[in-house]
């Protein structure tokens, strides 16, 4: 999953595709709109598989009828972090459900650094893996992607 | 970016927003005249302009000025269709309306109508209406005025965002007053977001003068500055007797005489609502008619008695005691 022959960040919905142009992201969400969801404009530059919660940029949007809105403040967003991930996000509040019903990278930086793989030795010579991402070797704020 | 190598259901045509464009051919300007749509009747017949017009002059009573200025706006759509047949661009006309009039003539009531309108018409996406008033726009401190006014602009987005009272927005008398801060937000939406949405002010006319002088920006970019008259006296009686039948009630003999009677001197009283007052002053008849039949406790009343409003029923009202009050000797 971490690794493709993209070399890119393959998380949530159409990520193994390639980038939605603005007119299909407006379409998947007015699908969602037309669901009942509530969108979300959420961004992070560090991209962590477990890295789950990501910055709010601003509040959960209820009530909308229309695409347009959500394109708007998603325009914002990038304007605001044009090298950040920045996800859409659709809240289903139907009762029972009460969880994310949609999410897609709608915004990612020009270069993705990856992922090394970390060797942690432990006790009776046992290894311990994980991964870090090259991304986050610079501090939060000043990882341009490039 | 890349244009991908696939096709999203239902795309077949790049993001066209506009619903009257779903019924429309799809546009191509190498090839002309995609499908031969050349006369009015031709586009009439795909879209719902004709319906919509009659549906405005059957519902609404008066209002002649302001059928006009809908007719006006139904008629370029279908022409701007031609246009764009023959490969001649057209922007996007700018909609935004401001009502003014006296209370009751029917601002918000058209209004309501106006965004079904505009969406059978295709300028707006959904056709919703968002109603607000100044208290849904403008914060209580500093830094709350923005997140607020954006956010009902997004609500309304596809729809209409109708302003009620909103010279309100605007206090000269305080400098610091948020409401500046609001309508630099509304003017940049209304500038940017011309296809998303429509903005409708809606208010007295002296007042929304005063608002319009002191904001020239907000005055330039409505295109439609649409002015209520009052109802003359027959209007008015129309009215009564569209809203009873609304209502399943009827006049009875002598009632109908005695409410244009009503009319005639209610105008002349303060605070007359045109309509309102008209509306106000059935719902006190229906008042009297139902304490009227409840005196009469062991009869048994037919359909035709629970619906009639007799004549009696509106000449209990004050409005001719104090006419003839002051009725000159």
């Amino acid at each position: 999953m971490i690794t493709n022959p993209a070399g890119r960040i393959t998380q949530g919905q159409f990520s193994f595709l390639p980038d939605l142009t603005d007119a299909e992201i407006a379409l998947q969400v007015e699908y969602g709109l037309n669901k009942g969801y509530a969108w979300s404009v959420e961004y992070t530059d560090d991209p962590h598989p477990r890295n789950t919660y990501w910055e709010m940029f601003g509040m959960p949007m209820f009530d909308l009828r229309d695409a347009a809105g959500v394109m708007l403040e998603l325009q914002n967003c990038r304007r605001t972090f044009p090298r950040h991930y920045i996800r859409l996000m659709a809240f289903d509040s139907t009762r029972g459900v009460e969880s994310i019903a949609m999410s897609f990278m709608v915004n990612r930086p020009q270069h993705e650094p990856g992922f090394g793989l970390v060797r942690q030795e432990s006790r009776g010579r046992s290894i311990r893996y994980t991964i870090h991402s090259y991304a986050t070797d610079a501090p939060e704020g000043e990882r341009d992607g490039d | 970016m890349a244009s991908p190598k696939y096709t999203i259901p239902g795309t077949a045509q790049p993001f066209a927003p506009v619903s009257a464009a779903d019924a429309s051919p799809i546009f191509d300007a190498t090839a002309g005249v995609v499908n031969g749509v050349r006369t009015v009747n031709q586009v009439l017949a795909q879209s719902q302009a004709g319906a919509v017009m009659d549906e405005l002059e059957r519902d609404l009573i008066g209002l002649a000025p302001i059928k006009m200025r809908i007719r006006d706006i139904a008629a370029l759509l279908v022409i701007d269709k031609l246009r764009t047949d023959l490969g001649l661009a057209a922007a996007a006309p700018s909609l935004h309306m401001s009502f003014t009039g006296n209370p009751g003539t029917g601002k918000t009531t058209v209004a309501l109508r106006m965004a079904e309108i505009l969406h059978r018409l295709g300028y707006v996406r959904k056709g919703h209406l968002v109603a607000v008033t100044r208290d849904d726009l403008v914060g209580q401190y500093i830094g709350h005025t923005a997140p607020k006014t954006k956010e009902v602009v997004k609500k309304a987005m596809g729809g209409v965002l109708f302003i009620d009272e909103a010279y309100y927005l605007y206090r000269p008398e305080n400098e610091r007053d948020y409401g500046q801060e609001a309508i630099e937000i509304l003017l940049q939406v209304m500038e940017n977001q011309r296809d998303d949405l429509v903005v409708i002010l809606a208010g007295y006319k002296d007042r929304m003068d005063t608002f319009f002088r002191s904001n020239p920006g907000m005055s330039s970019r409505i295109a439609h500055h649409l002015d209520f008259p009052d109802y003359p006296q027959s209007d008015l009686l129309r009215i009564a007797e569209r809203m009873l039948q609304q209502q399943n009630y009827q006049f009875g003999p002598g009632a109908r005489e005695a409410f244009e009677q009503y009319i005639g001197y209610r105008i002349g009283q303060e605070h007359f609502a045109n309509a309102r007052s008209v509306r106000n002053a059935l719902d006190r008849a229906r008042l009297r008619q139902a304490s009227r039949l409840f005196a009469d406790r062991d009869r048994e009343y037919t359909a035709e008695d629970l619906t009639t409003i007799a004549e009696p029923d509106i000449r209990a009202s004050r409005v001719f005691q104090i006419a003839a009050a002051h009725k000159p000797e």
